[in-house]
């Protein structure tokens, strides 16, 4: 019954994203008032639809309701409840579920809070944001029904994958979902500004707060990813250039690029062009992730289920959108010249210089994910693309940018002064020289670059104290609530930094063979292996190493490494046992029992010194861009004094028609 | 611009250096891969094969049904690793024609199986 509901709705919202995007379309070309109306309320309307489908879903999977084929596949009835709830989106067709409502609510919240853009402006966007439903909301109906029958019910489900049994894992895909499909606005954005041969000051911060309010989402859903594969994986690392975890960096990256210009756009009116075709590029690489996290054409350690057919219809949409996007920039982007001139050192070319590398690293990241598809095509070799690729590339193309982010800010617009910015914050550049100094005498020459990339993560974060202190002292205005948000969020990025050298640089690893009663030293821990002990759980049974750790300073606790079986999937699983502290993470686990040796166990064991800045620092960021969302300043609905450029931008646009 | 040239050197020359092929026990007996070579293989894990030494290090055989090469892996093999199902081995090849492993992939998916296996 309840799947039937989310069915109808399902089946409904077809027509209605069809409506969406032709009423809007139609009335913008033809300044039809009642028609745009229509547009705006087709789009309400989709995202209740696609909202009550996906609830029907949900439901579907709570009650255990084993005539759906999904929840066969994916559930179980002897499951918790927190995991019934995320089976719902761990699997192809709900996730895609999901997509799909996370592309109408967008739609939703421009048809509700829009109303600071032009009403064509708007309603060409929720016509291209319409079009886009129609196209996902066909592939999930007619290639992806989550509401497919059994021709006989099931008596119980499979169950879930027991390794994304984990509490961050299951509210990972809403958050990944948000910040990919948020970038949707964005580029119906862009392409409405294409459409309508201009832009106004609203629409720049409409792209700029739609871009950060994706990408605020994207960092967590990325984080939270990171954080599940740390724990759960048992290999001590966070991040493994996996080519779907690449697939979620790509677009970060250009959003990234894309806010920083957007805020050019709106204050300066440079780089006009470029946000667009940011704008587009930066959905294009969302969809591409969808495309190759569900197409399964690469190989990859996450490897979902897959289907080919699936991955063609998601290409196919895939070069229509981008493809139609792209051509119609390269007709219409000449209307939209830059009339803003400004000198290579100054705010707009520090954010020139933002936008040129994270660029080149998305492009790096880009040819390390594709290269192995390109070649198997071209010539049938089979190769992967691993983290030395990404070290050698990715790494040396971000370190000018970490360089750069404390200088951006200081710089005044149009033209400016390095060696004035760099007397602003001339205390980072004194404790950063320190910290690498101070790395370099502690840790050792060893890894150069390491104290290098240290050094820069501490330039960051006192530069932006610096900044903050001075933005306090001076006798402007008190800052807002986006200085916090960009203060924070850079911050964030350099405690990640921090994070990141650490854990790649100065980790320990060590692989023991023990037997009760033994021990050993871990980076200043005398670790004892006690016993084993047997326990079960709901679904699963598990063998539990009990170990004594004493720290350096005469602390003493108990870490308990755990290997699980799950009799419904026969599989087993790892449980690592951590000790979390802010200067590094004891991380322990148990090997698979190969050995002939009855009572010995395999370990693993790490030392991953201040890894945990890396999940601070992208929570920071996180929370910084939430806090320039916040700032009244961007309320999308305050009416706007129109900005210099704007007033010659229309004066010029005037002069083209006559 | 000198920017874009740099980062397009600097990915071509990466991608020389450090990417790895990726080869079935066949391909690798055929197409004579030098020693100390690093590769990844990709095979099922043959029924019965695995054993370990005293010190830790598995010892396995993969196979793609009609080739069989060994491979010996000190370390904690991933959750879903197990005898008769697919396995990914990345390391250098050893002097005997087996394989010093340094990661053992194992797929999420228990439905996975390596390409050239289905």
């Amino acid at each position: 019954m309840i799947a039937n509901i989310g069915l109808l709705a399902l089946a409904l919202a077809l027509p209605i994203a069809l409506l969406q995007s032709g009423a809007s379309l139609w009335g913008a070309q033809r300044h039809h008032d009642r028609l745009m109306q229509v547009g705006r309320n087709a789009a309400l309307m989709q995202a209740a639809l696609l909202a009550l489908a996906f609830a029907c879903l949900v439901i579907a999977f709570l009650s255990s309701d084993f005539s759906l084929a999904l929840v066969v596949a994916h559930s179980h009835s002897a499951k918790p409840f927190l995991y019934k709830f995320a089976a719902s989106w761990g699997n192809h067709e709900g996730s895609l579920a999901l997509w799909v409502l996370v592309l109408a609510l967008a739609g939703g919240a421009l048809a509700i809070l829009g109303e600071s853009l032009a009403p064509r402006l708007r309603a060409r966007a929720l016509g291209i944001q319409g079009s886009l439903g129609v196209l996902f909301t066909g592939f999930l109906l007619f290639a992806s029904n989550p509401f497919e029958r059994l021709p006989t019910p099931a008596l119980d489900g499979f169950g879930l994958n027991p390794v994304l049994q984990d509490p961050a894992l299951a509210i990972h895909p809403p958050f990944l979902y948000f910040g990919y499909v948020g970038l949707s606005l964005p580029f119906s954005l862009a392409v409405a500004a294409l459409l309508e041969g201009g832009i106004s000051s609203a629409w720049a911060r409409w792209l700029r707060i739609t871009t950060l309010a994706s990408w605020s989402a994207l960092t967590i859903g990325i984080a939270l990813g990171s954080w599940w594969a740390y724990r759960e994986l048992g290999w001590g690392g966070f991040w493994f250039w996996d080519p779907v975890e690449n697939a979620s960096l790509m677009p970060w990256l250009i959003a990234i690029a894309l806010f920083h210009c957007a805020v050019i756009v709106e204050k300066r009116g440079a780089f006009r062009q470029w946000s667009i075709f940011l704008a587009i590029i930066a959905f294009s690489l969302a969809m591409l992730g969808t495309f190759l996290v569900r197409s399964g054409v690469l190989v990859s350690v996450h490897s979902f289920a897959t289907d080919p057919t699936r991955g063609i219809f998601i290409l196919a949409i895939l070069v229509c959108v981008s493809g139609g996007a792209l051509l119609l920039f390269s007709a219409r982007a000449a209307r939209l010249r830059d009339d803003s001139l400004f000198a290579p050192v100054s705010r707009e070319g520090a954010v020139l210089v933002n936008n040129l590398l994270l660029c080149c690293g998305c492009a790096s990241v880009f040819v390390g994910t594709l290269y192995p598809l390109a070649l198997e095509t071209l010539n049938g070799a089979k190769v992967s693309v691993g983290a030395p690729f990404f070290n050698l590339t990715f790494a040396p193309l971000m370190l000018p940018l970490f360089f750069l982010l404390p200088l951006g800010p200081v710089l005044a617009w149009k033209q400016g002064s390095l060696l004035g910015a760099l007397q602003r914050i001339q205390l980072a550049v004194l404790v950063g020289l320190a910290a690498i100094i101070g790395t370099l005498a502690y840790k050792g020459a060893a890894p150069l670059w390491a104290s290098l990339a240290f050094g820069l993560g501490v330039w960051i974060l006192v530069g932006v104290c610096c900044e903050i202190f001075q933005r306090l002292r001076s006798s402007e205005s008190r800052p807002g609530a986006s200085f916090w948000g960009m203060s924070l969020a850079h911050a964030g990025m350099g405690v990640l930094l921090l994070g990141v050298v650490a854990h790649s640089a100065w980790s320990i690893e060590r692989i023991e063979s023990l037997r009760p009663g033994d021990s050993l030293d871990v980076a200043g821990f005398n670790i004892t292996f006690e016993n084993t002990a047997f326990t079960r759980s709901d679904n699963f049974f598990a063998e539990q190493a009990l170990l004594r750790v004493r720290s350096g300073n005469g602390e003493v606790f108990d870490l308990t490494a755990e290997r699980r079986v799950y009799p419904i999937r026969a599989t087993s699983t790892s449980e690592s046992a951590i000790n979390y502290s802010l200067a590094g993470d004891l991380y322990v686990v148990l090997g698979d029992n190969w050995i002939a040796d009855a009572e010995a166990r395999v370990f693993r064991f790490y030392w991953n010194p201040l890894v945990s800045l890396i999940w601070l620092g992208a929570a920071l960021m996180a929370i910084g861009g939430g806090c320039c969302l916040a700032d009244r300043r961007y309320r999308a609905s305050r009416p706007e004094a129109k900005r210099g450029w704007e007033s010659r931008q229309e004066n010029l646009s005037v002069e083209e028609i006559q | 611009m000198v920017l874009l040239a740099a980062s397009v050197a600097l990915i071509a020359v990466a991608l020389e250096d450090s990417i790895t092929y990726f080869y079935t026990p066949t391909e690798l007996l055929e197409k004579n891969v030098t020693t100390g070579e690093s590769v990844r293989i990709g095979g099922m894990v043959v029924q019965g094969s695995i054993n370990s030494d005293p010190d830790g290090t598995i010892r396995f055989l993969v196979t793609d049904f009609s080739n069989t090469i060994s491979v010996a892996f000190k370390g904690i093999t991933p959750d879903l690793f197990a005898e008769g199902q697919g396995v990914i081995a990345e390391g250098t090849l050893g002097a005997k024609g087996s394989l010093d492993a340094e990661r053992i992939l194992a797929k999420h998916d228990e439905n996975y199986k390596p390409p050239e296996m289905q």
